[in-house]
């Protein structure tokens, strides 16, 4: 291990390491950015990378000329690599030389640079503990941010832009997400569609209007169970709240059989009010549990001055306690809304006939081999937006009310 | 001199609080008791029954009413059934109504009575898959045929009868549950749970905590890669699900094409087709939804640690891995430990992820989805059930050990 703590030796290491994450990252981005394949070549950018690693060492000891010398000299290495194996990235069949050298230029800069920071301030000699280590934790935040930036966004880019193409592009070459601009609004052919033909407004309003009322529901039963839960004392009140953490540990599932049954036999499948009445159910214990996480941080005092001064309790939830957690009734209704609006196993299994299709019921039923797959993802894409929309515009209370009641996924 | 002592037992405000408590907490007990207690309970009465998917709708009389003949021998005729093929139906009684311009000419068949402008007929019991025809003869006055036929047709006969119901009798068995114990197959969907359930809970867990580390600094968009980072989580899983389906098609796909090009692979993987890499993928799709959450609650921790701390150990010389090491993990364990609990639950409870990428197929039928493959792919409700049970009695497990060690911590 004490064999690292050298910067000629971490320097190079963490520079190769770097620069093949970079040349593989370069692949994916132009190769999905243009449609033309490019491959990351290992020997090639683990030669240049520890090149680079080795040059942008800060000086130490040694004297300008020697330094040049050494960094001139080295850079035989990544010469060598490039001309009797691969050079950092290679072109498929048929890629342009376009293409590939602004894949070099990204790669050399996307290395270079983000290494002269990472390397800055790590010796040439023998380093501490603590410079090896901030060196190495530089390196990992950089590689961090690339990699989640990357699965995070790669399934949502192929499901956007997938909605845009049509089957045959698709097939031909799965690569080649460019858009062509030309095309105007027939880019946007199979959300036309897909409202057209498959009756996507309809379920759209569904989803919304079943998800308002499904928040609406939940505040009314939650907020006085939660109220009563935190502040007021009665036997059995831990033995209730353990109930309801346990209830809202119960598997969709489980439940989901039984009802199925009770459903078919009312005659309640197939019908919205079958689905209104199901999902508050679902929902209300996580609100409850958020919201009495957050009513038992309210001052009780406040609510006592009330009920001093002759305020009924009820008087004091609805006076004092309730514009006191506004916050916390945004964030959960916010989560009920999204958890009513990304249902899909209730839906899935409650309703059979298209009038009554939730927006995730209707997109399960894309999922057919008659129907093309941009119209899939353009489904997709119809269901994400309007909840990421929502989400991105209130983050702050979404974070805080996660956080606040613990919370079901 | 009296001495003064504390009241004993409740007193009346206490029980004013009690009463005001619990009637704020009647409609949700009534509410969830209603769709969550009997639900449960029904579960386990129907693990013990013999009953399929298509016993749900019960047997049927069925009627088709239909006029024929020449003009003066025109006859009414019902064609009864029985829509069972296994069930005999009992009390089986018809009623029509008849137009005022119809009249029946002739003595009706046994059973049947005629009163005014309608008929009666008592048929008894339809033997399972049992036809029956009734025919009345009748005259038409007053108007031609066809309005004679579209009056008759116009008032459909009404059929009713009674038969047994699997779901309501006393008839028990414990076939479901020897049968989901006997086969091989329980061993391994209880393999792919355990797999499923460790796996995606400590990468969720480790991969929340990397993400975290990465957003526990102030920079300049911060606030938008916290935004990205939980997307995966906000979006809801039918869409992502389709989406990685597509991504990693094995004809199509963009993610072969990648691997292909990159020469990681000569020929297209079929990632969500074949075993172990099905089950490895499922896993993989599982953290990667789910990271989010904890990388949530970790970095909420992480903000609220005391800064005092770090800097007491920057003037011991600690280094950075140091500092993680004994000062950030020791404060993180207890939400750890929660997080990893919860989600270890949930995962375990989780259906539509795996069910909407492969479908349970190439071994990654876990028990969540094993309860929908039997119950409704191979239309054995009662052994879906027995499932569900089997679920239930670990979840009850996991509560017992999430009250024990987790209890007050964290205040969860």
């Amino acid at each position: 291990m004490k064999a690292f703590w050298h910067g000629y030796i971490a320097g190079p290491i963490i520079g190769a390491l770097w620069t093949l994450t970079m040349a593989v990252v370069t692949c994916i981005v132009v190769s999905f950015s243009t449609g033309e394949g490019l491959a990351p070549s290992l020997i090639g950018s683990l030669a240049l990378g520890a090149w680079l690693g080795f040059i942008w060492l800060p000086d130490g000891d040694r004297t300008r000329n020697q330094r040049i010398a050494w960094s001139v000299g080295l850079a035989i290495v990544p010469a060598l690599a490039f001309l009797l194996v691969n050079p950092a990235v290679i072109g498929a069949e048929g890629t342009s030389t376009l293409t590939i050298l602004v894949a070099w230029v990204v790669v050399i800069v996307a290395s270079a640079w983000p290494l002269e920071r990472i390397l800055h301030d790590l010796p040439y000699g023998a380093t501490t503990r603590h410079e090896f280590e901030a060196a190495v934790i530089r390196f990992l935040t950089g590689f961090g941010y690339i990699f989640f930036t990357a699965i995070v966004a790669i399934p949502f880019y192929v499901m956007v832009m997938t909605s845009l193409k049509n089957q045959s592009e698709l097939i031909q070459n799965p690569l080649d997400f460019t858009i062509d601009l030309s095309k105007g609004t027939d880019l946007f052919r199979s959300y036309f569609e897909l409202f057209s033909d498959f009756n996507f407004g309809s379920y759209l309003w569904t989803s919304f209007f079943v998800s308002v009322l499904t928040v609406f529901l939940t505040l009314l039963f939650s907020v006085p169970g939660a109220y009563a839960v935190a502040r007021l004392r009665f036997k059995g009140r831990t033995a209730f709240s353990r109930s309801i953490l346990l209830i809202y540990m119960v598997p969709m599932i489980v439940l989901a059989l039984p009802i199925y049954i009770a459903f078919s036999m009312a005659g309640l499948r197939n019908t919205i009010f079958g689905i209104v009445l199901i999902y508050p159910v679902t929902t209300i214990p996580v609100a409850l549990y958020m919201l009495q996480g957050y009513f038992r941080g309210l001052p009780a005092e406040v609510e006592e001055a009330g009920l001093m001064d002759g305020l009924s309790r009820l008087a004091v939830i609805w006076k004092i306690t309730l514009p006191l957690s506004l916050p916390a009734l945004a964030s959960v209704s916010l989560y009920v809304f999204m958890i009513a609006w990304n249902e899909f196993l209730l839906a899935f299994m409650l309703l059979d006939d298209p009038s009554t299709f939730t927006l995730t019921r209707g997109i399960a039923s894309l999922n057919s081999s008659e129907v093309p797959r941009q119209h899939l993802m353009a489904g997709a894409v119809v269901a994400t937006v309007p909840i990421m929309l929502l989400f991105l515009g209130l983050e702050r209370f979404m974070t805080k009310g996660l956080t606040a009641g613990s919370v079901k996924g | 001199m009296t001495s003064a002592t504390p009241p004993t037992g409740t007193g009346p405000l206490e029980r004013r609080e009690a009463r005001l408590a619990w009637s704020l907490l009647f409609p949700t007990i009534a509410i969830v008791s209603a769709v969550v207690i009997l639900p449960l309970l029904a579960i386990f009465w129907i693990s013990f029954k013999p009953i399929g998917l298509a016993d749900l709708r019960p047997p049927t009389p069925v009627v088709r009413e239909a006029m024929r003949g020449d003009p003066g021998d025109y006859t009414l005729r019902y064609r009864i059934r029985n829509s069972s093929q296994e069930k005999s139906i009992s009390n089986v009684v018809l009623t029509d109504e008849l137009p005022a311009e119809v009249a029946v000419r002739a003595a009706p068949p046994e059973g049947c009575e005629i009163g005014r402008e309608s008929v009666t007929c008592d048929i008894g019991t339809l033997e399972p898959g049992q036809r029956l025809d009734i025919e009345l003869p009748i005259t038409i006055t007053g108007i031609d045929e066809d309005a004679a036929e579209e009056a008759l047709e116009g008032r459909p006969p009404e059929i009713t009868g009674s038969s047994e119901n699997t779901l309501t009798n006393f008839e028990f068995t414990s076939e479901n549950f020897a049968r989901i114990f006997d086969s091989d197959e329980f061993f391994e969907v209880l393999w792919v749970t355990v797999f499923y359930t460790v796996f995606g809970t400590f990468g969720a867990l480790i991969f929340g905590l990397f993400a975290a580390m990465l957003l526990n600094k102030e920079f300049k968009g911060q606030g938008i890669l916290r935004g990205l980072y939980l997307f995966p989580y906000v979006a809801p899983v039918i869409a992502v699900a389709f989406a990685w389906i597509i991504l990693f098609d094995p004809f199509s796909g963009s993610a072969n094409a990648l691997l292909i090009q990159m020469g990681v692979t000569d020929e297209a993987i079929n990632f969500f087709g074949v075993r172990p890499l099905a089950l490895i993928m499922v896993t993989v799709f599982e953290i990667w939804r789910y990271f989010p959450l904890s990388f949530l609650f970790i970095l909420a921790r992480m903000q609220s640690i005391d800064h005092d701390m770090y800097e007491a150990a920057d003037m011991d010389g600690a280094s950075p891995f140091q500092k993680f090491w004994f000062l950030s993990l020791p404060q993180l364990l207890g939400i750890l430990s929660v997080l990893f609990l919860l989600r270890f639950i949930w995962t375990f409870n989780k259906f539509d992820d795996i069910f909407l990428l492969t479908g349970g197929n190439a071994g990654t039928r876990t028990l969540t989805v094993n309860v929908y493959e039997q119950a409704f792919a191979i239309s054995n409700i009662g052994a879906g059930a027995a499932v569900a049970v089997v679920i239930f009695c670990c979840l009850i497990i996991f509560a017992f050990f999430f009250f024990r060690f987790v209890s007050r911590e964290e205040g969860l």
